[in-house]
């Protein structure tokens, strides 16, 4: 192995693996080192989101979505199915599949752009060197011209419940179990708790989540979270808002899990306790002492707007830098850093970066919410147009919630999307390419969507802004 | 991609039409909706617009043919057409457009509702600055641009469309013959009502007996001529009066802003010109600084500019004072519209002889009428008449200009 490089990173998540490959394609030389290692013992390029996040995950809601489609609704359809059964042992096993053909073709693509994917631990020192201890063999010191720490997150592990690997599970084991838990509970009612909470409801469990804030999906526009609020109840997901845990104790039968809510303070049992209160980033034994590298009162690595550390040539990307947590901005961060150190123009478009659930309904907004809207003091309006008047919805026997639009009243220009429906995350990819164009409401409502499609809803959507919806009416 | 020019839809009743000229030639350029073809029929004129940008290829028709709905006429070969769009020239005083024109790079990108917005004010993408995406023009910018600068799309000498609307009778028809104005006589329109609409106006007349001019220019003709290699005019002698004038009278050299009035400490004169493509105020700068003859040069630079048509926006722009002379065209008085946003214009007349008195008896002298239009808002009538006064005086007795008494 070379001893030196152009680039090395050190973690092969989404953010990772994508700025090595990037780096790799302009002509630089590149490693990339990681520590990964699954619970079966094997190390595995990708992360948590290949691993243990964003695949797995997907893996499980779509199977669990389909169970629950054919014991539910496929009568509706006409479709005789008699008993229903959900083998967990292969879901799993098909999940596990995917995953590692995945994380498999990570190290495909390293071999295709030649970067040297190094497995093992990787330390940054001062004056730009990396200290590798592989898995197995010598510790080596690799020269480096720049540096990019990827490193990622954790999920955090609450002192009062803490993790226990049978009882109280994190967000991983969550997606590993293979027996469906009679009652789950899991504290957290953010992305990952309700993803999660989805799953295992749909495969028979009693789902109950505890949520500290009082409002349900704070980050998210209000009548979204309306909405989804209102289809989760539904779905019989007991979701308890302004529920402090106060202490979780896992015993031989279950987990007692004592919370106060407004009703007071209560307690439940329930066989497996998720816990996901969120993320810290993950730093551990990353950097030496005086390599130079600074953290903030949160534990991440201090960047600026090009995601550069103090230290010249030392770049930090994903999750364990500033803001949303989400693969996405990790890679495009990634891209970025790569860019830069070949000595490109890059920048990052932090305004414009879209968020899913998901959950069923999918949930997906872009841009600014209503309440940041009128934070603002901008003269706003929204229109909305729900999928129950969709045809194609109808069709998908999938019409709960809405396609939402906030622009602005001065000139027009769409300063939010947000959506609760069937596919809302692939249709947000439409209101993240308008945002970044700044385009305007009579620019959506301008371009001819397909029909029948639920891409209509957007276009609906759009002219509802102007009250000038032709499939639902105007208010 | 080629695409069949076809002779459109025609009008009730009418079967076929006459191919009276074409616009364009066979293998030059042609930029979407640009008129290529008049079709004449018994009833109106109709123009052939190119649906695309691109190359006129093949021309089918010829002048003269006759031709049925639907025939072909040309074939067109889409294509980028460069935009090359010079920045037109406007005879506004104050409003600078900032201007993305970008020769050779091919037509700007714009998304529906800016296309629709640029169609409906007649204007072109090159005239906004972008603040999209590699700098495209959002319909935020065009609306923005729509706001702070009033002046619509002005394009010098673009042809009038003419339709001709004839009634079906025997005879010599008497018909109305509309014509739409042409973008720089709508903007004029529209520059001169605000002017009426906003200052308060009046004129105050009086006549200068030029005889002390004209002898001085009799006497150095030649010898300025051969110094400067200009020739000297009369409107060096106006304008240095006027700029002594304004000196006296400074609120006269000032203009009205919101509820401030602006004193401006420089004298840019503004001349007005009439050019074929209509009436422009070229502006010469700190005229106070100019010899006579630098002034006639620059005169004369600039009004050869006006006429070519490559006189620039900023020529235009600008100007604290204006002299109009109607003079040229046989006017004796006439009472001039202020050029916004100055408060004051100075309006030259024809010279005639007239008979006056001097020293009790009756003389024929060469005089002029002279106007002052002037914004009572900020100048009184006593400021307005004493600052005629001085020009009147300074001319008849140009010493006072050198020793500027």
């Amino acid at each position: 192995m070379s001893k030196s490089f152009d680039v090395v990173v050190i973690g092969a998540g989404p953010a990772g693996y994508i700025a090595a490959i990037r780096a790799a394609q302009h002509g630089l030389t590149a490693a990339c080192i990681d520590e990964w290692r699954n619970r079966d013992g094997k190390n595995a390029f990708g992360g948590t989101c290949l691993n243990a996040g964003c695949i797995p995950s997907k893996a499980l809601l779509e199977s669990s979505e389909l169970y629950h489609r054919a014991r539910h609704d496929f009568k509706k359809h006409g479709i005789q199915t008699g008993d229903v059964a959900m083998d967990i042992v292969a879901m799993q096993k098909r999940r596990a599949s995917i995953v590692r053909q995945l994380t498999g073709g990570i190290a495909g693509l390293f071999k295709a752009n030649k970067v040297e994917g190094l497995v093992g631990h990787g330390k940054l020192l001062a004056g730009r060197k990396v200290e590798f201890t592989p898995v197995s063999g010598d510790v080596e010191v690799v020269e480096a011209k720049h540096v990019v720490l990827a490193s990622g997150s954790t999920p955090i592990n609450l002192g009062i419940a803490p993790f226990d690997g049978d009882r109280i599970i994190d967000s991983w084991d969550a997606l590993e179990l293979d027996a469906v838990p009679d009652r789950l509970g899991v504290v957290g009612a953010g992305v990952i708790g309700l993803e999660l909470g989805s799953v295992w409801a749909r495969l028979g469990s009693k789902v109950t989540i505890l949520e500290a804030m009082d409002d349900f999906l704070f980050m998210a526009d209000r009548d979204v979270a309306k909405v989804a609020s209102q289809e989760f109840a539904k779905q019989g997901l007991d979701i308890k808002l302004g529920a402090k845990v106060a202490k979780g104790t896992a015993g031989k039968n279950g987990v007692t899990v004592e919370f106060a809510d407004k009703d007071g303070a209560q307690s439940i049992e329930v066989d497996k306790l998720i816990v996901a209160v969120g993320r810290r980033p993950h730093t551990d034994d990353l950097f030496a002492d005086d390599a130079g590298i600074q953290l903030d009162d949160h534990g991440f690595i201090v960047v600026d707007e090009f995601c550069r550390t103090r230290v010249k040539g030392v770049y930090a990307i994903g999750d364990c830098v500033r803001g949303p947590m989400l693969a996405h901005k990790g890679s495009e961060e990634g891209v970025m850093a790569a860019d830069l150190i070949a000595g490109e123009l890059a920048e990052m478009n932090y305004d414009v970066i879209p968020s899913v659930l998901y959950t069923s309904p999918e949930i997906a907004w872009a841009g600014k919410t209503e309440a940041e809207v009128k934070a603002s003091g901008r003269a706003y309006k929204t229109g909305s147009f729900p999928f129950m008047a969709s045809g194609r919805a109808k069709a998908m026997e999938q019409t709960s919630g809405m396609v939402k639009m906030i622009s602005s009243k001065e000139d027009d220009e769409i300063l939010g999307i947000h959506i609760v429906g069937p596919m809302a995350g692939e249709l947000i990819s439409e209101a993240v390419l308008a945002l970044e164009f700044s385009a305007s409401t009579e620019d959506v409502q301008r371009t001819i969507h397909a029909h029948p499609s639920l891409a209509e809803a957007v276009h609906e959507a759009a002219l509802a802004v102007d009250k000038r919806a032709l499939n639902f009416p105007n208010k | 991609m080629t695409i069949e020019i076809k002779v459109p839809p025609l009008p009730e009743s009418v079967t076929d039409a006459t191919l009276v000229g074409w616009h364009k030639k066979a293998g030059e350029p042609v930029t979407r909706d640009e008129n290529l073809v008049d079709l004449e029929t018994d009833k109106v004129v109709l123009e052939v617009p190119a649906p695309a940008s691109g190359t006129l290829l093949r021309i089918v028709a010829e002048n003269g043919a006759t031709v049925e709905a639907g025939d072909v006429l040309a074939i067109l070969e889409e294509g980028e057409v460069a935009a090359a769009v010079a920045p037109a020239p406007k005879e506004d005083t104050g409003h600078p457009v900032d201007t993305v024109a970008e020769p050779g790079k091919g037509p700007i990108k714009t998304s529906p509702a800016v296309r629709r917005l640029l169609e409906e004010h007649d204007l072109d993408a090159t005239m906004v600055t972008g603040s999209g995406k590699d700098g495209r023009v959002t319909k935020a910018d065009v609306m923005a641009f729509l706001k702070s600068d009033d002046s619509g799309n002005v394009t010098p000498g673009d042809p009038a469309t003419v339709v001709v609307d004839s009634s079906v009778a025997e005879g010599p028809a008497r018909n109305d013959q509309r014509v739409p104005m042409t973008r720089l006589r709508a903007r004029i329109a529209e520059r001169l009502v605000e002017a009426q609409q906003t200052a308060a106006m009046l004129t105050t007349f009086n006549e200068v007996d030029l005889t002390e001019v004209m002898a001085l220019r009799s006497r150095y003709r030649d010898a300025f001529e051969k110094k400067h290699g200009v020739r000297l005019g009369f409107m060096s002698f106006f304008s240095m009066a006027a700029v002594e004038a304004l000196k006296r009278f400074p609120v006269v050299n000032a203009s009205v802003e919101g509820t401030d009035i602006v004193y401006h400490n420089y004298y840019d004169i503004g001349i007005a010109v009439s050019s074929d493509r209509g009436l422009m105020v070229p502006v010469i700068r700190d005229v106070d600084q100019m010899s006579f003859a630098e002034f006639e040069a620059e005169l004369n630079a600039v009004a050869k500019k006006a006429q070519d048509g490559t006189i620039s926006m900023e020529d235009l722009t600008g100007g604290t004072f204006t002299i109009t002379n109607g003079g040229i065209f046989g006017s004796m008085m006439s009472t001039p519209i202020l050029n916004q946003p100055q408060s004051a214009i100075l309006g030259m007349h024809t010279i005639q002889q007239r008979p006056m008195v001097v020293d009790g008896e009756i003389v024929p002298r060469p005089m002029m009428y002279l106007a002052v239009t002037y914004d009572h808002r900020i100048i009184d009538g006593k400021e307005a008449v004493q600052f005629l006064v001085a020009i009147k005086e300074q001319l008849e007795d140009p010493s006072r200009l050198l020793l500027q008494v």
